[in-house]
């Protein structure tokens, strides 16, 4: 499960002990109506609260949090998101095998209601991963009993407001009001129906006939009438678009033709020409969150382009530059951005650039291998705090994927997991983004993603945010 | 008549066991895994993917497991829907695509042979014309143009029919219509041919001549030969149109196997591109059995040559 249709549903059907508000995304109360935090900020103690049941009535104790974060942990589950439990003492060791003895995991439950976790450092943000689907509670015993069949309706026990009703591959998924949810009472939707609609154009039909009341992307080559309906939203959304050299091969194991590259893109008009449905550009890596002001980066400047790939050895005076090839994945929006892009490249710095597609596995092993020279990427925050960005850069990350490996900013992402001081935690990522940017740029970041959609008028309890979370249990349907 | 049954049974197996041991391989050639993501799997979870899945094994302890469980009738896990099994995803899909095939192949044939056979009829004046220029448009009209046009005027403009959907009868019309048109043509142009072929054969001037109605000719003496070219494409037809249905199901909305084989080997599910391959491949097989067999028991010529052999 990685993706947000996915994650959406499982935030319908389970809760973690704190969930989110709904618009302003601060930590709630959820499966545990209280905590308390150490004063050196690494124990956390939850109590569950007494009225908190699966969807089968049973009652939700500590111990089912236990065993949930331990098979999330066990690499034989198969989840990718096992790393963000990494914020838990002994969690990591226990993950790569190095502890087989989960006992040494900093995760308590000495009585029924009472959960104690134990962090390695300080985490800022700690209360809001414990609303991230990878930190929910599962019935480890509905797993053992019925294996593969365990996610099927008649198996399937949940802790959230909503539970599985029917589940029919490729038509449609119904959820129903989970009776047993603490808060059942203020749950007023008693039925949601999702829909895994491919094609889009269907889909907006759909929407237009009221058949659907909330469409999750729209489709872009209709975005010029689309965005005429009174329906449309187009949100800031908490991804970056940028593309990735491979340093490790010249002519981009040379940091300033990196520069070069980046002062001589005109982001403005790839949003503004192109993709036309409210893009921002940046030239920043990492959106603005939670009090975190981006850098502004390595804005267009053609000159100043011609002048950097002049002092990396390159152009009239220079060497002649190697041609260029930008890799994506097969997608027809990804296409017309790096044509955009290499377009510009040659305008600008005279270089000859090209664009290559490969299917979708494909490009994923020659990002992997460094079988690329230029690639088109994203990233996607998975939690509100930078960290959540800069991590992949650290040297080594299996998101990386750039060869690039940078002491300094590796030391700065360390020393920011173990200072609790989020003035100082800032500047740190400031200076990491100014790294991975300005300076080094083993990156060049293009835009920031916007979150489109169209939403019925008769939807309330609806809000919009940043990382396009929506919790089902509190939207209403109007008559 | 009876020998070609036999060799024919006789050949499917050995086709079948080609086909899978070059699925097999194939889908193994190409690059990237299963498991691999956007977002990084870490080296554990690989590992212990792989476990689960038996490709830690070598490839020739791989391949006999796989045999070994189509043996058995045992296609395993999928390796994408970790919590379906290939046999149920081919039991939950199969029935969509054979439902909304059927319909598409019986209302190509249909129309196909109705306009064909009026169309030769009335060779060269403008209903001829009209005919095979209809033809011609259902010929070059891509699903993906004539699918949502059909929805626009059907479902939106009048609202007569579902926009998309399974489950009842409404929600099949268009499906069906639009997977049918290419077919539809092509079967029109192929009967328009071969009824003029037999309408100039002296059998034919005879019954003519013993003052028979044009319509018990058609149907009584002419039919039966002129239908043989669209019986010889049928077979690739019925595969083409269960196999190729991947657009109009995604247009549509129906859960057919066509999606789960086209994805299969994009995700490269190695288990349910097997189970997939498997059935398309006994599917073709079968059409081609068929359409040879029914093709023999309309034409004495080939029957007679094969007893003779």
């Amino acid at each position: 499960m990685t993706g947000s249709p996915e994650i959406r549903l499982a935030g319908a059907l389970y809760e973690g002990l704190t969930t989110l508000d709904p618009s302003t995304l601060e930590p709630r109360p959820g499966i545990a109506d209280r905590w308390s935090i150490s004063e050196d900020g690494k124990l956390f103690t939850f109590h569950i609260r007494p009225s908190a049941a699966w969807s089968d009535g049973k009652p939700i104790v500590a111990a089912d949090f236990l065993h949930s974060w331990q098979r999330a942990l066990t690499p034989a589950t198969g989840g990718s998101y096992a790393n963000l439990l990494f914020a838990i003492r002994g969690a990591e060791d226990y993950f790569h095998g190095k502890q087989t003895d989960f006992s040494t995991v900093g995760i308590q439950a000495p009585d029924t209601a009472t959960l104690k976790v134990e962090l390695t450092t300080p985490c800022a943000y700690f209360l809001e991963l414990t609303a991230f689907p990878t930190y929910a509670p599962v019935r480890t015993d509905h797993i053992k009993e019925h294996g593969l069949q365990w996610t099927s309706p008649e198996h399937l026990v949940t802790s959230g407001p909503f539970m599985l009703n029917q589940w029919k591959p490729r038509q449609h998924i119904e959820l129903i009001r989970n009776p047993h949810y603490w808060d059942a009472s203020f749950v007023k939707l008693d039925r949601v129906t999702a829909m895994p609609l491919d094609d889009l154009n269907t889909a907006y039909q759909l929407f237009l006939k009221r058949e659907l009341h909330w469409m999750v992307s729209i489709p872009q080559a209709r975005i010029d009438e689309i965005k005429r309906n009174p329906d449309y939203y187009a949100l800031p959304f908490f991804g970056t678009y940028y593309y990735r050299f491979n340093v490790t091969k010249p002519p981009f194991d040379n940091r300033l033709v990196r520069k070069a590259l980046s002062l001589g893109t005109d982001r403005e008009e790839i949003t503004k020409h192109i993709l036309r449905s409210g893009q921002t550009p940046v030239a920043s890596y990492c959106p603005p969150v939670a009090g975190y002001k981006p850098i502004e980066g390595l804005l267009y400047d053609r000159n100043r382009a011609r002048q950097t790939l002049a002092e990396a050895g390159y152009g009239p005076n220079g060497k002649p530059f190697p041609p260029v090839e930008i890799l994506y994945n097969t997608s027809e929006a990804h296409k017309t951005v790096a044509e955009a892009i290499a377009a510009q490249w040659r305008r600008n710095l005279g270089i000859t650039a090209s664009a290559r597609n490969v299917e979708w596995k494909i490009f994923l092993n020659d990002m992997r291998d460094l079988n690329y020279q230029v690639c088109r990427s994203s990233w996607i925050g998975d939690y509100g705090d930078p960290s959540t960005f800069f991590d992949c850069f650290r040297g080594g990350d299996g998101n990386n994927r750039t060869g690039w490996d940078n002491a300094l900013y590796n030391q700065l992402a360390h020393t920011s997991r173990q200072e609790s001081d989020s003035t100082m935690r800032y500047s740190m990522f400031r200076k990491m983004e100014k790294i991975l940017v300005e300076d080094e740029c083993p990156i060049l970041p293009i835009y920031r993603y916007v979150n489109q959609g169209l939403l019925a008028e008769n939807v309330n309890g609806w809000y919009g945010n940043i990382r396009d979370l929506h919790n089902l249990k509190y939207i209403w349907m109007e008559d | 008549m009876m020998p070609r049954i036999f060799r024919r049974l006789l050949y499917a197996p050995i086709v079948l066991l080609l086909l899978v041991t070059m699925t097999f391989f194939l889908v193994r050639l190409a690059p990237g895994g299963p498991f691999s993501n956007e977002r990084d799997l870490p080296e554990e979870v690989e590992s212990a993917l792989n476990a689960r899945f038996g490709l830690d094994q070598p490839l020739h302890i791989q391949y006999m497991r796989m045999v070994g469980g189509l043996l058995r009738g045992d296609l395993g896990p999928s390796m994408k829907h970790r919590d379906r099994t290939v046999k149920d995803i081919i039991s939950d899909h199969l029935p969509p695509s054979l439902l909304l095939g059927t319909t598409a192949i019986l209302l190509a044939l249909w129309v196909g042979i109705t306009i064909g056979i009026i169309s030769a009829l009335r060779a060269n004046t403008l209903i001829d014309y009209l005919g095979m220029g209809a033809t011609v448009i259902g010929i070059s009209l891509p699903a993906f143009v004539f699918g949502p046009l059909l929805q626009l005027i059907f479902s939106m403009k009048l609202g007569w029919l579902p926009v998309a959907g399974y489950g009842n009868a409404s929600q099949l019309i268009l499906p069906a219509v639009t997977l049918s048109l290419p077919f539809a043509a092509r079967f029109a142009r192929l009967m328009r041919a071969g009824m003029l072929e037999i309408l100039s054969e002296d059998f034919i001037r005879t019954a003519h001549a013993k003052g028979l109605s044009e319509f018990t000719i058609v149907t009584r003496h002419a039919l039966r030969g002129a239908i043989l070219p669209v019986i010889s494409f049928l077979g690739p037809a019925i595969a083409a149109i269960t196999t190729g249905s991947l657009i109009v199901e995604k247009i549509f909305n129906i859960p057919g196997l066509g999606r789960e084989f086209v994805e299969s080997a994009l995700n490269r599910d190695y288990t349910l591109v097997m189970g997939t391959t498997l059935v398309y491949g006994t599917f073709i097989v079968l059409c081609n059995m068929l359409a040879d067999l029914s093709y023999a028991a309309l034409d004495p010529r080939v029957r007679d040559a094969e007893e003779v052999a």
